[in-house]
């Protein structure tokens, strides 16, 4: 699985990141963003690219689980 | 999905019908809102530069911080956040602010523009798009100002808070502060209803994240269109209103045309070299200057020193004679725009590396 940290990073930069990261095709990502701006961005995104998402509040972060 | 794009479409035509009233109110013509000229109005009230005709406290900017600032705190999403290369985004805006006074608007202005039938806007669209497209090109080359961090409460607190100050300076109107008797200065809806349409202005484009750059700039990098509907619904609904309020009052407020527009020149090739250096900038600095100040009021401390960036950048352009004026561009201000291009390129160069962090 691969995961990717965009805390701190504002939109695009975290969505870019997830793309790349989705290019490597693996069956589950993890990606941890800190602002309801990038989790909305990066789950439109990979939603639109057919995957799942299910987001998960940690303190003030969101990880965002995305599987195929 | 589809509610988020019709909750920007709907604001988008809200944010055009108050832009296009704000004229009716007494706003210079096409300039319901422009946050270049507003910050730079600003910027003149406070003395920063002593152009007589663009002095005043907007107080549109004062309602777009504040309403967004609100916003935020309802939906628990005001966070004081900072320390993402501030000095280079202070950079980035002072030369976004040149470009823009090049082209006399901001991004929403130049919609504005469009909207009241000025063609020289076009100009300032393709050049605009096309610094958008040179941004994009170092954003997929891994261009970024690396993260911000959490800051103290009172860090992300002090902007909206200086925003009140401004509001109390522009009632209380000591002399000190300067306000235009002539000129796109001295003309402008009464103080309420331009706080006002700023706060609903602020509260939308923070809800929907409005942004005249991120709309072109995800249609491009990720084929994503729900920016880029705000921005058309904007032009959309200000255009209908212009017809409809030339309709009902007799003085038109759509003159499709070139010469002789409103607070405009007609050089097509400076109109457009103003507005890609202005989209090439911001999309460096993640959004528009509209965008940019809703952010400033969510407690985003980078935004907060961009906008300063940005008043400075005002500050420059009319102290050193850069800012163009209905008479057109001047020698000054098309030497600062290409040493803006060259130095926002560096920029983009230097901060992109295949592998960030």
């Amino acid at each position: 699985m691969k995961q990717v940290d965009a805390r701190g990073l504002s939109c695009p930069e975290p969505v870019i990141m997830t793309k790349n990261a989705l290019a490597s095709k693996e069956a589950a990502y993890e990606v941890l963003v800190d602002n309801v701006t990038a989790k909305e961005n990066v789950t439109r995104f990979a939603s639109h690219q057919g995957y799942q998402v299910q987001v998960e509040e940690q303190g003030e972060d969101f990880l965002l689980r995305i599987t195929k | 999905m589809k509610n988020e794009k019709k909750a920007i479409v709907a604001a988008g035509l809200v944010i055009g019908v108050i832009s296009a009233l704000l004229v009716f109110f007494g706003n210079p013509v096409n300039m319901g809102f422009c946050i270049a000229c507003f910050l730079r109005d600003t910027a003149g009230a406070l003395g920063f530069h002593s152009a007589p005709v663009v002095q005043y406290i907007r107080p549109e900017i004062i309602g777009l911080v504040l309403g967004a600032c609100i916003m935020a705190m309802v939906s628990g999403e005001f966070k004081a956040r900072g320390g993402s290369a501030p000095v280079t985004r202070f950079i980035l805006a002072v030369f976004v602010m040149i470009g823009c006074l090049m082209f006399l608007g901001c991004p929403f202005r130049m919609i504005l523009r469009l909207a009241g039938g000025d063609g020289n806007a076009i100009f300032g669209f393709v050049g605009f798009a096309l610094g958008i497209f040179a941004g994009v090109f170092f954003l997929k080359r891994g261009y970024t100002l690396k993260r911000s961090y959490k800051m103290p409460a009172l860090e992300g607190q002090l902007f909206p808070v200086l925003q009140i100050v401004f509001l109390i300076l522009l009632v209380a109107a000591p002399a000190f502060i300067h306000f235009s008797t002539e000129g796109p200065g001295s003309l402008h809806a009464s103080i309420w209803i331009a706080l006002a349409a700023g706060l609903i202005v602020g509260g939308l484009a923070q809800k929907t994240r409005l942004c005249m750059v991120g709309g072109i700039r995800d249609a491009v990098l990720f084929r994503e269109w729900k920016l880029l509907m705000g921005f058309v619904a904007i032009f959309a609904s200000a255009l209908v209103m212009n017809l409809i309020l030339g309709a009902v009052t007799g003085t038109p407020f759509f003159n499709p045309g070139f010469a002789g527009q409103p607070v405009a020149h007609t050089d097509g090739l400076w109109n457009a070299l103003g507005m890609f250096l202005a989209g090439f900038g911001c999309v460096l600095l993640g959004g528009c200057p509209l965008r940019q100040l809703v952010l400033s009021g969510e407690g985003n401390t980078d935004s907060a020193v961009t906008v300063i960036g940005l008043m400075v950048g005002a500050a420059v352009a009319h102290n050193f004679g850069l800012a163009s004026s209905g008479e057109g561009p001047t020698s000054n201000g098309k030497i600062a725009v290409i040493i803006g291009i060259a130095v926002v390129t560096v920029i983009a160069f230097m901060n992109s590396r295949k592998k960030a962090d």
